[in-house]
């Protein structure tokens, strides 16, 4: 059997802030192809995990190798050709148009004065393309839908070309036909593009269809595994307080108790 | 596509270079002394000139003035685009980070507190040079104040808040000294504040050229962050952006260009804000490729018509520049704010 290639791998990392640990004991592993969700409830950490992970703020305590190599001996513009980032947060001027703002994902590798070579140019075109976005180049970020500017966002983080993508909550504010269009879009990256994807949803349901694995961070345990076998261990059962909302595990989705 | 749009901007410099060339020339045409434009040319070009005079008025007070006016509004105008990209923030200018005010305390300083050590500041003292070091050494005490505190404070909104809090507690230091000094120092803390590009010598203009120079070639060097500074701090550091590093590199090329003018030329109101804001009009692109080299053409023309308006053509008087930059700036201020009620930075 070929050797499995590892994109990211965590071992018992604490996660937080000076004073407190937000979760610790996160353990998993992620290789190619593999599209990855980070469930659990509100204010567990799933947004300061990926922000430690993408190396926005620092861990607590344990390892995270990226390509086999610990985050904190990467230097800036190196980490950049690893791992791109979608964040919640607006983006601060949206007077970009959609082509000045996937242009910017090929800063890592374009020079002081960020000339664009043929070979950035292609992979800007090709951004452009898989996400149908060509009749929209021209049009400022702020002329878009919710919907069409989260595909922007993720095809500038696909124009960065990196091996390792995380999304902070890609599918909030949008209608059930868009959620389920970006998430089979991620999952077509990952498969397509032999990229690790990982990203932070409250569309469980969604994602125990759709991902390859699924980290449940409820701070203690934080069971990660495929969505079938995190079913059939019963870790979604635990996921809500059970008087208000029960897992079917027949049909995988929550139910509101009556 | 980038060589296709780089191609249809050539046309915009071209007619803005244009645009300068003629500006230039029709401030160094007009004065307090009304010289025949064909004499202009011809003291220009080492031609006859019927009255002496008029040759030395050209050469050595009407051609550093427009330069130094190209100097001041060009630096004023790329101070204020490096702000407002760094700040993420339409309104930032010089102004905001408390670096203009940061020269007006220097020269309040020294123009209204002499009176308050009296044994120490010979009057004679108080010429034009030791007011540049002044208000030069006022800026850079305030802007290396923001720098520690950038080093600091991670969120730049709080720092455009400190910024505005330095303005303040300058201002009302200034207001103090006012009050207790005499009518004579007053009037000249006053004229400063006023705002002139027309006492510089050659000397001093090639001071004040180099100062510049090095803020421009800094920024040129600041234009692939600022560029990523646009999506926000996060996404310019997941870009590879070393965000303290950049932030210092784009803070001191702000303080070199309004400081240095701010000492020379008075604290001039409005360039700063209102420029990046007009050339996003004639450029429509967030990249600062073309950014910064159009700001700095828009803001000198914009400098050389205010200077030549201010002029007042054919008669001796002059008046404030300040005012004249406020006329036009503050109209613009408000036509932003207006619309931006529907429009974002």
């Amino acid at each position: 059997m070929e050797e499995q290639k590892t994109t990211i791998e965590v071992k018992s990392l604490s996660i937080g802030y000076k004073n407190y640990a937000v979760a610790e004991n996160i353990n998993f592993e992620l290789q190619p192809k593999e599209l990855c969700a980070i469930i659990g409830v509100n204010g567990i950490g799933k947004s300061t995990l990926l922000r430690t992970l993408g190396k926005l703020q620092p861990k607590l305590s344990g390892e995270i190798l990226v390509e086999k190599q610990l985050l904190e001996n990467y230097n800036p513009s190196d980490f950049a050709k690893q791992t791109s980032i979608v964040l919640t947060e607006p983006i601060a001027s949206k007077n970009l148009t959609v082509k000045e703002l996937i242009t910017l994902g090929r800063q890592p590798y374009t020079n002081w004065l960020g000339s664009l070579t043929t070979a950035d140019k292609k992979y800007i075109v090709e951004s452009i393309q898989n996400f149908e976005l060509e009749e929209f180049t021209g049009k400022k970020c702020h002329e878009l839908s919710d919907g069409q500017l989260q595909r922007v966002l993720i095809a500038r983080a696909m124009a960065q070309d990196t091996p390792l993508i995380l999304l902070d909550e890609p599918t909030t504010h949008l209608d059930l036909y868009h959620k389920v269009q970006i998430l089979k879009l991620l999952q077509q990256l990952a498969h397509q593009y032999s990229k690790t994807i990982l990203f932070t949803t409250h569309e469980i349901d969604l994602a125990i269809q759709l991902c390859d694995k699924i980290l449940i961070l409820d701070g203690q345990e934080n069971p990660f595994a495929p969505p079938c076998e995190l079913i059939k261990e019963g870790c979604f059962n635990t996921l809500f307080p059970s008087e208000m909302v029960k897992f079917d595990v027949k049909t995988g989705t929550f139910k509101v108790n009556k | 596509m980038m060589q296709g749009k780089a191609k249809s901007y050539r046309f915009s410099f071209i007619l803005l270079l244009g645009v300068l060339l003629f500006t230039w020339f029709l401030n160094i045409s007009s004065g307090s002394v009304n010289i025949p434009i064909k004499f202009t040319f011809s003291a220009l070009f080492n031609g006859e000139v019927p009255v002496d005079s008029w040759k030395y008025i050209i050469w050595n007070y009407r051609i550093p003035k427009a330069f130094t006016a190209i100097l001041v509004g060009g630096g004023l105008a790329l101070s204020g685009l490096l702000m407002q990209t760094l700040f993420r923030n339409p309104l930032a200018g010089p102004f905001v980070l408390g670096i203009s005010s940061g020269a007006s305390l220097g020269a309040a300083l020294l123009l209204l507190g002499s009176s308050l050590l009296s044994g120490f500041v010979v009057f004679g003292f108080l010429n034009d040079v030791s007011l540049v070091i002044a208000a030069s050494l006022g800026s850079f005490l305030v802007l290396l104040i923001v720098m520690i505190v950038a080093n600091r404070v991670r969120d730049t909104m709080a720092l455009l808040i400190i910024g505005l809090m330095f303005g303040s507690v300058t201002s009302a230091i200034v207001s103090v000294l006012a009050y207790f000094s005499d009518a004579e120092q007053l009037q000249r803390f006053i004229f400063w504040s006023y705002g002139s590009v027309g006492n510089l010598s050659w000397n001093q203009l090639i001071l004040l050229a180099s100062i510049i120079f090095i803020g421009v070639l800094l920024s040129v060097f600041s234009i692939k962050k600022l560029n990523a500074f646009l999506l926000g701090e996060n996404y310019a550091q997941s870009l590879g952006v070393s965000l303290k590093k950049s932030r210092l590199l784009i803070i001191i090329a702000t303080g070199l260009l309004a400081g240095s003018i701010t000492a020379f030329a008075g604290p001039i109101a409005f360039v700063g804000l209102a420029v990046p804001h007009l050339t996003r009009q004639l450029f429509n692109t967030m990249e600062h490729k073309i950014l910064v080299p159009a700001v700095f053409l828009y803001g000198a023309i914009l400098m050389l018509l205010c200077d030549t308006i201010a002029q007042l053509p054919n008669s001796a008087s002059v008046l404030p520049i300040n005012a004249i930059t406020s006329l036009i700036g503050a109209p613009v201020v408000i036509w932003l704010l207006v619309r931006k009620r529907k429009l974002l930075f």
